[in-house]
C-alpha cells in the first residue's frame, strides 16, 4: 500500500482530525486568549478596568460592522461600502439635529426628536444596503464592485450633506426637544456603556439569526452552493437583499454612535472601515468564499484586531509596526483559512 | 495482437475521489492506427480515463505506458508533447477569439520565437478545413458559429500538430450526419497514417461502424474486452448493463387515471421545441434520449429553473408556468437535478442540512429551525432510504454518490411532492444504491405520486418506466406504453432526425 493509500484510508486519525477541526473552528478564539495572556504578562495596565472599558468601546464599532458584514460574505458576496455608510449616516443625523430638515418651500427648517434622527439615519444606511442588493441580484453587477460604486456615492452623498464640513456641538437644543444624542455614545447601562451593549445586542441577534433561523440557513445555502438552494426554492435574490440591508443597516448603527461619541459629525468618518471589518470576519474564519463561518467568530475576529491594537500601543511598538503586525495577522488567518480546507478535505476523503 | 503494435498502455488505473472510486485497475491497451471504442453507461468512469490519458487528472494508482516506456503525464502539456491530442465532449474553445486563434492557441506558429507566424497559421487552417470539407470563415469568432461547426474547429485543433494518439469524448454530439461522414473519413485517415484513436459514443451503430476494439467499463471497472467485428450490440448492451435484459413483469396500470400533471406546446428556446405529454398519478414516465436532446431543459423548464418560451403546464388543472421556483416547490412540484455536485447539493452542509433546505419553513417554529424537527424527519427518511451515513451530522461530502442522490431525493421529498422530476437519478451511481433508487420511485409511484424521470441508459429506462417518452432534438418523438417498448425501437426513436415524428400510443 502507498503512502496515499495511507493517508486516504485515515480511520485511525479520525479520533484525532476533530481535536485539529475544533482548533481550526476557534483559532480566533484561542488567537485572542494568547494575545490577552501575552498582553497582560508584558503590560500591568492591560488589565486594568479603565483599558479595558476603552478596549472594548473601540472594539464595539468595528465588531458590529462585522457583523453585517458577515452575513453578506456568508453569501459570497462583499460589502465596501461600510465606512461610507458609517459616515453618511452620522451626517444624516448630525444635520437633522444641528440644522433640522430643511423645507425651503415653507421658508422654514423641521427638527425632529432624537429616536427619530436615529431611525431615519439607520434607515438611510439601510437604504444604501437596498441599493447595493438591487445592483447586486436585479443588474448581476459584481459585489465588489457595486458596493465600490456605493462607497463613493454614499461618501460623497455625506459630503454634499455637510458641504464637507463638519456639524459640531449636537447635543440638541431643549427648546426644539432634540437633546440626548451623546447618551448613544457615552451613556451607560447597568455600568456599561451603551456602545457595548449594542455589540452584545447586535452581535447575539445576528448569531442567533444566522444559526438558528431558516433565513441564516437560507444566507449559508447561497454561499455553499447558490444553485443549489435556488433549486430549493430559496429566493436567492431577496435573501441576498436582505443581507446587504443588514450590513448597512449596521453600518449606520456605528456611524450614530461615532458621531455621539465625539458629538459631532464628520463627513470623513468610516475611511477605511470596511477594510477593519473584513478582517475581523476572515480573521473569524468565514470563509471569502461564502457558505462557511459564523458571527460569533466574526466578534472575536474584532477582539484580536482590538486587542492587539490596544497591547501594542500599551507596549509601545511604533505605530509602523503596529500596521505591518495588523497585515501579517491577517495573512495568516487567510492561510490558516487554508489550511482547514485541506483538512476537511481530507476528513471527507477518509 | 504483437507487442510492437502497442502504441499507449494503461495498467491498473485507479482514480479515487473524496466518497467515490471513478476508476477501479482498469487496463486499457491502444494499438497504433486502430480505433479503440471505450462504453459505458453515465458515470461508469470512460471520461475519467480519457482525463487521466490526456494528463488532466493523475491517476491515485496505476500507470501509463507509451511504446514500452512508463509515462507521465503530470499535464495536458506533458500530454501534448508526447502527441497525445484529445477532443472534448464539452466544447473547450474561446467563443471570443477567432477560428485561427482557437486552433493554435498555446502552440503558435512562430516566427524567431517571438512573432506570430499568421500566414503560416492561416494557411495550415485553411487546409485543415479544406481536409474536413468545410467552409468556414476562420476569420469568424467561435462564438458566433453553429455548435456543429465549432466541434469541426475543436477536431482541427487537436489534427493541428501530428498526434500519435487521439481521444474523442463524444464527437459527434453536435454533428450532422454529413459532418460524422466526413469525420469518420478523417478517422480511417488518421488510422492509416498510424494513429491510435480513443473513441466515446453512446451511439451504439456509430461504434459499430467505425470501432475495431471495443473496452466496456461498468461502475468504473473493466468488465470486457473484445474485437469489435467478433461482438454485436447485444454483447454491448449486457456489458453495459451487467444483465440480460429481460422484459419487466408486466404490472397493469389503471389506464383511465387522470393526468395529474398536463404539458401542452413547452417550448425552450434553441432546446426544446413544443413538447406536450401528461403523467398521472402512481405513473412513472421515463424520458429517453441521447446527450443534448433536451431531457434536461424540459425538465428544468417545468421546476422553473429555466424559463420557457411557450407552453402551458398545468398541474391538476391549475397553470404553473408563470410561477417561480419556490411556488412550484410549494403547489408539489420538486425536481432532483441532474448534477448533483453543481444543483443538488450544498458542499458545506451536511446531509441533515441538505435533506432540509427545501422544506425550512415546515422545519421551523414560530420563526425559528426546530432542531427536533429536523431531526425527526432526517432521521425518518435516512432509515426509509437506507441512507448510509453515521447520522444527519455527518459532512454530505462523505457521503458516496449513491447515498447523495438519495439525499437530494430526500430533499424533494422532504416538500410532499405530487410530482416528482428525477433527472438522471442513477448519475454517478453504484449498481446496489441504483436499483435501491428504482425501488423508491416504485413505492412512491404506488403511493400516488408521478414520477417523471430523463435518462440516457436504456436498461434504466426499460427497468422503470411505465410508459416512455422519447426525445431527439429538443422535440418529443415517441411515446410508448409499457407493452411496446423494444430497445429497438426506443434507439432508433432517440436518433431520429426532428420531423420524423411517430406517436404509437
Amino acid at each position: 500500500m502507498t503512502e496515499r493509500d495511507h493517508a486516504l484510508n485515515a480511520a485511525p486519525a479520525a479520533r484525532r482530525i476533530p481535536v485539529a477541526e475544533l482548533f481550526f473552528r476557534l483559532r480566533a478564539l484561542l488567537a485572542l486568549l494568547v494575545l490577552v495572556a501575552v498582553f497582560s504578562a508584558l503590560s500591568p495596565a492591560f488589565l486594568s478596568s479603565g483599558n479595558l472599558v476603552i478596549l472594548i468601546k473601540h472594539v464595539a464599532i468595528n465588531a458590529i460592522l462585522a457583523v453585517g458584514m458577515t452575513f453578506v460574505i456568508l453569501t459570497g458576496g462583499i460589502d465596501l461600502s461600510v465606512g461610507s455608510v458609517a459616515g453618511l449616516a452620522g451626517i444624516v443625523a448630525g444635520g437633522l439635529i444641528s440644522v433640522g430638515l430643511p423645507l425651503p418651500v415653507f421658508g422654514v427648517a423641521v427638527y425632529f426628536q432624537v429616536w427619530l434622527v436615529v431611525l431615519i439615519a439607520v434607515l438611510a444606511g439601510t437604504a444604501v444596503g437596498a441599493l447595493n442588493g438591487v445592483l447586486i441580484t436585479r443588474f448581476s453587477v459584481a459585489p465588489f464592485i457595486a458596493t465600490l460604486g456605493t462607497m463613493y456615492v454614499a461618501r460623497g452623498a455625506a459630503l454634499l450633506i455637510s458641504n464637507g464640513a463638519t456639524f459640531p456641538n449636537l447635543f440638541g437644543r431643549p427648546d426644539l426637544g432634540n437633546t440626548g444624542f451623546p447618551w448613544l455614545g457615552a451613556g451607560r447601562i447597568l455600568m456599561v456603556p451603551v456602545p457595548i451593549w449594542l455589540m452584545v445586542i447586535l452581535g447575539a441577534a445576528g448569531a442567533f439569526v444566522a444559526a438558528r433561523t431558516p433565513f441564516g440557513r437560507r444566507i449559508y445555502a447561497i454561499g455553499g452552493n447558490e444553485r443549489a438552494a435556488q433549486l430549493s426554492g430559496v429566493r436567492v435574490n431577496r435573501v441576498k437583499l436582505a443581507a446587504y440591508m443588514i450590513s448597512g443597516c449596521c453600518a449606520s448603527v456605528v456611524g450614530l454612535v461615532l458621531a455621539s461619541q465625539l458629538v459631532a459629525a464628520h463627513p470623513a468618518t468610516g475611511e477605511t472601515f470596511e477594510l477593519n471589518a473584513i478582517a475581523a470576519v476572515v480573521l473569524g474564519g468565514t470563509s471569502l468564499m461564502g457558505g462557511r463561518g459564523s458571527v460569533g467568530g466574526s466578534i472575536a475576529g474584532a477582539f484580536v484586531i482590538g486587542v492587539l491594537a490596544d497591547g501594542l500601543v500599551l507596549l509601545g511598538v511604533s505605530q509602523f509596526w503596529q500596521i505591518v503586525i495588523k497585515g501579517v495577522v491577517i495573512v495568516v488567518a487567510v492561510l490558516l483559512d487554508q489550511m482547514q480546507k485541506r483538512f476537511s478535505w481530507r476528513e471527507t476523503s477518509a | 495482437m504483437s507487442v510492437q503494435d502497442t502504441l499507449l498502455r494503461a495498467a491498473a488505473i485507479t482514480k479515487r475521489y473524496p466518497g467515490t472510486t471513478a476508476l477501479d485497475a482498469v487496463d486499457f491497451t491502444l494499438r497504433r492506427g486502430s480505433v479503440h471504442v471505450l462504453i459505458g453507461e453515465n458515470g461508469a468512469g470512460k471520461s475519467t480515463l480519457v482525463r487521466i490519458l490526456a494528463g488532466v487528472e493523475l491517476p491515485t494508482s496505476g500507470h501509463l505506458e507509451m511504446d514500452g516506456h512508463e509515462l507521465r503525464l503530470a499535464s495536458t502539456r506533458d500530454a501534448d508533447s508526447h502527441g497525445i491530442g484529445i477532443i472534448y465532449q464539452e466544447l473547450s474553445l474561446f467563443p471570443n477569439l477567432t477560428v485561427v486563434e482557437n486552433i493554435f492557441l498555446g502552440r503558435e506558429l512562430t516566427r524567431g520565437r517571438l512573432l506570430v507566424d499568421r500566414s503560416a497559421q492561416e494557411r495550415l487552417a485553411r487546409e485543415l478545413l479544406q481536409r474536413l470539407e468545410q467552409d468556414i470563415d476562420i476569420h469568424a469568432a467561435v462564438g458566433t458559429l453553429p455548435l456543429g461547426r465549432q466541434q469541426i474547429v475543436e477536431i482541427c485543433r487537436a489534427l493541428a500538430r501530428d498526434v500519435r494518439v487521439l481521444l474523442m469524448d463524444e464527437p459527434t454530439s453536435a454533428l450532422s450526419p454529413g459532418e460524422i461522414h466526413v469525420l469518420f473519413r478523417v478517422i480511417r485517415e488518421l488510422k492509416a497514417a498510424g494513429v491510435g484513436i480513443v473513441y466515446i459514443s453512446h451511439k451504439l451503430e456509430e461504434l459499430m461502424e467505425i470501432g475495431d476494439e471495443v473496452t466496456v467499463l461498468r461502475d468504473g471497472r473493466r468488465v470486457a474486452a473484445a474485437e469489435l467485428a467478433a461482438v454485436d450490440v447485444n454483447w454491448i448492451i449486457e456489458n453495459m448493463t451487467g444483465r440480460r435484459w429481460e422484459p419487466p413483469p408486466q404490472q397493469e396500470v389503471s389506464g383511465g387515471a387522470p393526468a395529474l400533471l398536463r404539458v401542452a406546446g413547452l417550448s425552450v428556446p434553441g432546446r426544446v421545441h413544443d413538447a406536450s405529454f401528461h403523467v398521472a398519478a402512481g405513473e412513472v414516465v421515463g424520458i429517453y434520449g441521447l446527450m443534448g436532446a433536451g431531457r434536461t431543459e424540459l425538465l428544468e423548464a417545468l421546476a422553473g429553473v429555466r424559463p420557457a418560451s411557450a407552453g402551458e403546464i398545468r398541474l391538476d388543472g391549475q397553470r404553473l408556468d408563470r410561477q417561480p421556483v419556490w411556488e412550484r416547490i410549494a403547489r408539489g412540484v420538486a425536481l432532483s437535478p441532474e448534477d448533483r455536485q453543481s444543483a443538488g447539493l450544498v458542499p458545506t452542509f451536511s446531509l441533515g442540512e441538505n435533506m432540509t433546505l427545501a422544506s425550512l419553513a415546515r422545519h421551523s417554529r414560530r420563526g425559528c429551525l426546530s432542531a427536533a424537527a429536523e431531526r425527526g424527519s432526517t432521521l425518518d427518511l435516512i432509515s426509509k432510504l437506507h441512507i448510509k451515513s453515521t447520522g444527519p451530522r455527518q459532512p454530505i461530502t462523505a457521503l458516496s454518490g449513491g447515498n447523495q442522490q438519495k439525499a437530494v431525493i430526500a430533499k424533494c421529498l422532504l416538500t410532499s411532492p405530487r410530482v416528482l422530476l428525477m433527472d438522471e437519478p442513477s448519475r454517478g451511481v453504484d449498481v446496489g444504491a441504483r436499483s435501491e433508487i428504482f425501488e423508491i420511485a416504485r413505492r412512491l409511484a404506488a403511493g400516488g405520486m408521478a414520477i417523471l424521470f430523463s435518462s440516457s441508459d436504456l436498461h434504466e429506462v426499460l427497468t422503470l418506466a411505465d410508459r416512455v417518452l422519447v426525445m431527439a432534438g429538443g422535440r418529443i418523438t415517441a411515446s410508448f406504453a409499457r407493452r411496446q417498448f423494444t430497445e429497438q425501437a426506443l434507439v432508433a426513436a432517440a436518433s431520429a432526425k426532428p420531423g420524423g415524428l411517430h406517436d404509437r400510443t
